[in-house]
């Protein structure tokens, strides 16, 4: 909590995106949440990476379900709609809201205690379906609103704040999208914004679902010596294994032509996904050798970061069930209700 | 980079944008949450300490802290500081209790200064608690100098003057009015141990053209015109009348011409107006009482026909800046306006006819005493210069910061210490915190945009020049303004071992001063590569020690910095904190002053 709100007054290089909109117009309310969060920093990259990609505050959804995390939706784009489901059914109704509206940007903001405990058959059945959506975990290894339990996520051998050690192994989001045939798949920190904005800005962009593991330290909870999610630990065993640079489309691409190592991945919209691989020899477009470098750096006790799996998806979940591309909104009331005589021939399929 | 030093008092102190700028360093922050606590003593006479005479400065002041004032760099237009200090003024009550006074027990040494101007009487305000003798030597019947007799009682009524002057002299400096000093080594044959000439620049400059003394009784000097009308030796003024010049002088001719009788006043610049000296609201003033400001006319001739002053001629002239950049005029054409009566406003100069050149007083350029700008001392030991008389006019919040000095000088001339080794400014640094999300001072920013002075009504105010024609701020508008100080002096203070790079007060900083970044490239690469970019050149840049995770380093940019303390209620660690700086300046006898 602070104990005013931010002063209306910005930098005077303040510059304005395509919609004419400053960075400062993507916030939202003061976070209620505590000083040195994690969180907060998400919620930064997410304000930076919305603000570059110039997405029209009205044309986005933010989605979550309960948490510490779950509650920072409400501090970002505060103009923008927004979704407080229950406990870990943020999934459930992020399909509903992109196959009610394939134009809307939805974005997931989640917990690792709300997408892999509670919540984990929707994050499963979400990838599955490959829902258009951004879809963030806020990754602590706690459970932060309920004061640090221990959660799915966190590793063996990890201590408590009051030392107790974990024994029981962890659900790695990665590794788990990466079986379940999730397109786009990501790690990241909350404490490296160069980073997390361009992979942001590529999970955003990206058809289909981008999960982004943000390792998100709670300050509060878990971030004391032992503990494998907090700050210092991430940093000293953080390990990348690919740079990301976001290329929206129109921009001129100023990268130096000699370097060899750079896989660019061409997204929808024309714009372009740029990755070096850091790892001599890693694929960012090979499924296999993304789970397979993640499990060795397990093994070393490294957590592999970066934009390390990622394949234009042709067919998102509203692709995949034939919707139609207006959004029902907009649809006339004939096309949404088609009457009790189309009902009878439909049914007639059937019988 | 190396890390910055905070530990001196000159980084924070460049911080305080208004401190720094104001020759005497008043400590604007610090009576500003004085007023706003309705403390109006305290923020009287925190501002007496440094400036001396808050009453008058809070109407006169050139207010050299407003254009630094950082409100200006996010908010348009800067606090109305000097405004404040009236209302802290106005609204003081008997504060004498409080005054510093005069020694009881004396230390032997007499000191005569010459004018009873700001700068000698400062000096006899640091001196007198000393236990100095303090004779002040004046040509007039009262005291002020230029404050009294040149600056229109419709800005600064006597009352106001009197008291301020007053309290310095209660404190037992000796007033030798009607005095003038016709002999400089006489005055030394005294045998006072020190002498300071605080006697201004008194001259006003002449304007040599054809006709200047064809009708001599039309033709007034400036700053001897306004006096004449002080002491009432003249009482009225023709109906059209030209003011030559556009300065600080030009604005009080006009205005009071105005109030004497003429009804048709036009203040006549050679240049355009953005290369006028006077101030904007001088200008604006000057207008609101219907005085016609004329641009780019460049006097030529007085036109007098039969012994009578009837207009001036004027080329009209177009200025253009050259290769090298500086300006020059070309003449369009030229042009006669009547008139009755000429004031020339065109400057001041000195003039010492009393100072006898062989008495080991070098005099330089200009014929101008060579003094020492560090200790006021001219070449001849234990005689000291300050004000407008040691290098040229300026303003009262200069002379009051020379007498500061040379006061501190003289004390250490007696009690033959070396003057070079000036005595050295301190600083305290508190906590500002006082509870989990409270701190010492009010962090929320205030939107109000500045306050507008109102003025008297034009008919009141033309009715007696003894009329004060701006009426001060309401308690509303004071509420209001002392609000839209930023707290500069509520500091940002980072120690860097306590930082986890969490980032959260990158993060809120609402004008994205904060950067965590590499440390290697030169300062002014670094400027272009923070959160935001470091566009100011005049503001300092922060780089603190390593960061304990990744050896990193904090980066500040002070330039647009709210004094929001964001940062410091975001930070886990409170490696980020927000402390009070009190800026400590020496005062001669006082190394340093405590509050
Ligand atoms: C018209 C006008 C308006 C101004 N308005 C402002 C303003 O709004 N704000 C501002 O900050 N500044 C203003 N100034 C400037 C300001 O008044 C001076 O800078 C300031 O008063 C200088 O102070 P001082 O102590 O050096 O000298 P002065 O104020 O000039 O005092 C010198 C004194 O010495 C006396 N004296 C001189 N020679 C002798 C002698 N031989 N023997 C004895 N006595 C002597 C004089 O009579 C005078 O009283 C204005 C100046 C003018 C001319
Ligand atoms: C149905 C239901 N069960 C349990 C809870 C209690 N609960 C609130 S938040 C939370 C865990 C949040 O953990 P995580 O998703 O990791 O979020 P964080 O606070 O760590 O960001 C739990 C179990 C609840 N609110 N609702
Ligand atoms: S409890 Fe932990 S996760 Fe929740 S706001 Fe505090 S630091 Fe963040
Ligand atoms: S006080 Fe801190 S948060 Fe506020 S403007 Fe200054 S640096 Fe930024
Ligand atoms: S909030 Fe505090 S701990 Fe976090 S980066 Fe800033 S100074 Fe460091
Ligand atoms: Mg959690």
């Amino acid at each position: 909590m602070s104990s005013i709100k931010k002063p209306p007054v910005t930098h005077p290089s303040a510059r304005t995106n395509a919609l004419g909109l400053k960075l400062r117009d993507y916030e939202g309310t003061m976070s209620t949440l505590c000083a040195g969060c994690g969180h907060d920093s998400v919620t930064a990259a997410l304000i930076q990476a919305a603000w570059e990609l110039a997405i029209p505050p009205h044309m986005a959804a933010k989605m979550s379900g309960i948490g510490c995390s779950a509650k920072t939706t409400t501090y970002f784009m505060k103009q923008s709609h927004g979704f407080n489901a229950v406990h870990g059914r943020m999934p459930s109704v992020t399909t509903g809201a992109a196959a009610a509206n394939r134009d809307l940007i939805c974005i997931g903001v989640s917990g690792d205690g709300d997408s892999l405990s509670i919540g984990l058959g929707q994050l499963c059945h979400a990838i599955r379906r490959d829902v258009n959506m951004l879809y963030i975990i806020d990754n602590n290894g706690v459970y932060g609103l309920t004061k640090g339990q221990f959660s799915a996520a966190t590793d063996i051998g990890s201590r408590s704040k009051k030392g107790e050690v974990n024994t029981v192994p962890p659900i790695d989001p990665v590794l788990l999208a990466l079986s379940l045939g999730a397109t786009f798949v990501a790690r990241s920190f909350s404490g490296d914004k160069q980073q997390l904005v361009p992979i942001l800005k590529a999970g955003i962009t990206h058809r289909g679902l981008a999960l982004v593991d943000v390792i998100s330290p709670c300050v509060t909870f878990n971030d004391h010596e032992g503990s494998t999610k907090s700050y210092a630990y991430t940093r000293e065993h953080g390990a990348e294994a690919v740079t990301t640079d976001f290329v929206p489309l129109r921009r001129e691409i100023t990268i130096p032509e000699t370097d060899a190592a750079v896989i660019e991945v061409p997204m929808h919209d024309g714009s372009l996904v740029r990755l070096r691989p850091t790892t001599a020899g890693y694929d960012p477009n090979d499924r296999a050798s993304a789970y397979a470098h993640v499990r060795a750096c397990q093994a070393r006790g490294e957590v592999a970061t970066g934009l390390l799996f990622v394949e234009e998806s042709l067919k998102e979940m509203c692709d995949g069930l034939g919707l139609p591309q207006e959004p029902l909104v907009n649809l006339t009331h004939e096309a949404l209700c088609p009457g009790s005589a189309a009902l009878e021939a439909l049914m007639e399929r059937y019988r | 980079m190396a890390a910055t030093d905070v530990s001196t008092p000159d980084y924070y102190h460049k911080v305080v944008d208004c401190q720094w700028a104001c020759p005497a360093h008043t400590n604007v922050p610090g009576y500003l949450r004085f007023i706003a606590q309705g403390r109006y003593d305290d923020a009287y006479l925190l501002n007496r300490e440094s400036n001396v005479f808050p009453g008058i400065l809070g109407r006169t002041c050139d207010r050299p802290c407003e254009p630094a004032c950082r409100r200006g760099r996010v908010d348009e237009k800067p606090v109305a500081i000097c405004r404040l200090k009236r209302v802290a003024a106005d609204h003081r009550g008997d504060i004498t209790d409080r005054l510093p006074r005069g020694a009881t027990v004396k230390n032997g040494k007499r000191i005569a200064c010459v004018g009873a101007g700001p700068a000698s009487l400062t000096v006899a305000n640091d001196l007198l608690p000393l236990g100095y003798d303090v004779t002040i030597y004046e040509k007039n019947p009262t005291p002020g100098g230029l404050m009294r007799i040149n600056i229109p009682a419709f800005r600064l009524p006597a009352q106001v003057l009197d008291e301020e002057c007053d309290y310095i002299i209660r404190m037992g400096a000796e007033m030798r009015y009607d005095t003038p000093i016709e002999s400089m080594r006489a005055l030394l044959a005294e045998g006072y141990d020190a002498v300071f000439v605080g006697s201004g620049a008194p001259k006003g400059k002449e304007l040599d053209l054809p006709g200047r003394w064809d009708a001599p009784d039309q033709v007034h000097i400036g700053i001897d015109w306004l006096a004449n009308i002080h002491f009432g030796h003249s009482t009225a003024i023709e109906p059209r009348v030209l003011i030559i010049g556009v300065g600080n002088t030009a604005m009080d001719c006009c205005r009071t011409a105005k109030r004497v009788g003429a009804t048709d006043v036009k203040v006549m610049a050679r240049r355009g107006r953005k290369d006028f000296k006077a101030s904007p609201w001088e200008l604006e003033d000057a207008e609101e009482e219907l005085v016609e400001i004329v641009e780019n006319h460049s006097p030529k001739r007085f036109v007098v026909e039969d012994g009578k002053l009837t207009g001036m001629e004027f080329e009209i002239v177009e200025w253009k800046t050259d290769e090298k950049g500086k300006q020059r005029s070309t003449v369009l054409d030229t042009t006669i306006i009547p008139c009755d009566a000429v004031i020339l406003a065109i400057g001041q100069d000195n003039a010492f006819p009393w100072i006898e050149r062989d008495i080991g007083l070098e005099f330089g350029d200009w014929d101008m005493p060579v003094v020492d700008r560090r200790t006021f001392e001219s070449t001849r030991p234990g005689v000291f210069f300050g004000g407008d008389a040691a290098w040229g006019p300026e303003n009262i919040i200069w002379a009051v910061a020379h007498g500061h000095q040379a006061a501190i000088s003289i004390h250490a001339h007696c009690e033959g210490r070396d003057l070079t080794e000036r005595p050295p400014q301190g600083m305290t640094l508190v906590s500002a915190k006082v509870g989990m999300h409270s701190w010492a001072y009010d962090n929320d920013y205030d939107p109000s945009l500045r306050q507008k002075m109102t003025h008297e009504e034009l008919t009141k105010r033309f009715s007696d020049i003894g009329v004060e024609v701006e009426l001060g701020f309401t308690p509303e508008q004071t509420a209001h303004e002392v609000q839209r100080c930023l707290n500069c002096d509520i500091q940002t203070h980072f120690t860097a071992p306590l930082c986890i790079e969490c980032d959260a007060c990158v993060d809120v900083c609402p004008t994205r001063c904060l950067t965590i970044t590499h440390n290697g490239s030169p300062v002014d690469d670094l400027r272009e590569h923070l959160s935001a970019p470091a566009l100011n050149p005049a503001q300092e840049i922060y780089v603190s020690d390593a960061l304990p995770q990744t050896r990193r380093v904090m980066v500040k940019d002070e330039d647009v910095c709210v004094h929001c303390g964001l940062c410091a209620e975001r930070c886990p660690t409170a490696a980020w904190d927000m402390r009070t700086f009190d800026l400590r300046l020496p005062y001669a006898g006082r190394d340093l002053v405590a509050r």
